[in-house]
């Protein structure tokens, strides 16, 4: 089709800029639609760990937001002196547990860590987390599909990023 | 070089409690240096526990984590005498794996 000899050797050119702006726009979609769901398979959840609120950290690593649930206990002290060491334990009660996550409300980042509780797991972990400032830390235990959580306070006199 | 992870499990009955602590500097890419120059992030991202052939234990870590952690968990269906496999993974690929006996 190289003989166009036609009046409008121009149009050719407008339908084919037109045709790459709607692939453009197409293109985009699949990436904007729904973050990375990574709580339920292996991989490392990225973009959970990039969200800097609570309730996006949430949002992107289950999808779904937890409710309170005194099922949960979570054990973290009242005071920390130094916020780069702070013990934080979660125990349940609940059953069909698969997953327990940490959330540190104020940090830059606020998921903290994420644990895989395989089948014949004991529902609780102790570990210890750096905290910025005084903060709310957010447990939340997945079981049988669903989140719960529970909200502890902990006031930080030195704050863990000063290394 | 000796291993970066030590870990205790022990058996009592039917469930085996285990601890490791891991030596790591987990950086948070935040921190600055002594010459203001900011210390890039260096983090373990994924730490797993194996036992007879099955993961008891996987964590996902972000840089929240303390300097040298340190993680406590229990589990069902291990005996003593039998191997836990422990391996980490970090941001910048770095890993190391040891295995340790139930006693």
């Amino acid at each position: 089709m190289t003989t166009t000899t036609g009046p409008h050797p121009t149009r050719r050119l407008i339908l084919q800029g037109a045709a790459s702006v709607a692939l453009i726009g197409l293109g985009n979609l699949p990436f904007a639609a729904g973050p990375a769901r990574a709580a339920a398979n292996d991989k490392y959840p990225e973009e959970a760990f990039k969200q800097k609120s609570e309730a996006d950290a949430i949002k992107a690593l289950y999808g779904k937001t937890a409710e309170p649930s005194d099922k949960v206990k979570l054990d973290a002290p009242e005071i920390a002196e130094n916020g780069g060491v702070v013990p934080v334990s979660v125990t349940t009660t609940l059953d069909k547990v698969t997953s327990i996550s940490f959330f540190v409300a104020e940090n830059p980042f606020a998921l903290a860590a994420s644990y895989k509780i395989p089948d014949g797991t004991i529902p609780g972990v102790a570990n210890r987390l750096k905290m910025a400032k005084t903060t709310n830390v957010v447990a939340i235990v997945e079981a049988d599909g669903k989140l719960f959580s529970a909200t502890k306070e902990v006031k930080v006199t030195v704050g863990g990023c000063g290394g | 070089m000796a291993s970066s992870i030590r870990v205790r499990a022990n058996a009592n009955g039917d469930i085996t409690e285990v601890q490791a602590l891991i030596q790591h500097p987990m950086d948070t890419g935040l921190v600055k240096d002594a010459k203001g120059e900011l210390i890039p992030a260096h983090f373990i991202q994924e730490l797993k526990f194996e036992c007879n052939g099955k993961d008891v234990f996987v964590a996902n870590w972000g840089t929240a984590v303390s300097k040298d952690p340190y993680v406590k968990f229990s589990f069902k269906g291990a005996k003593k005498g039998d191997d836990l496999k422990i391996s980490w993974t970090d941001n910048k690929g770095g890993s190391d794996t040891t295995t340790a006996k139930i006693s």
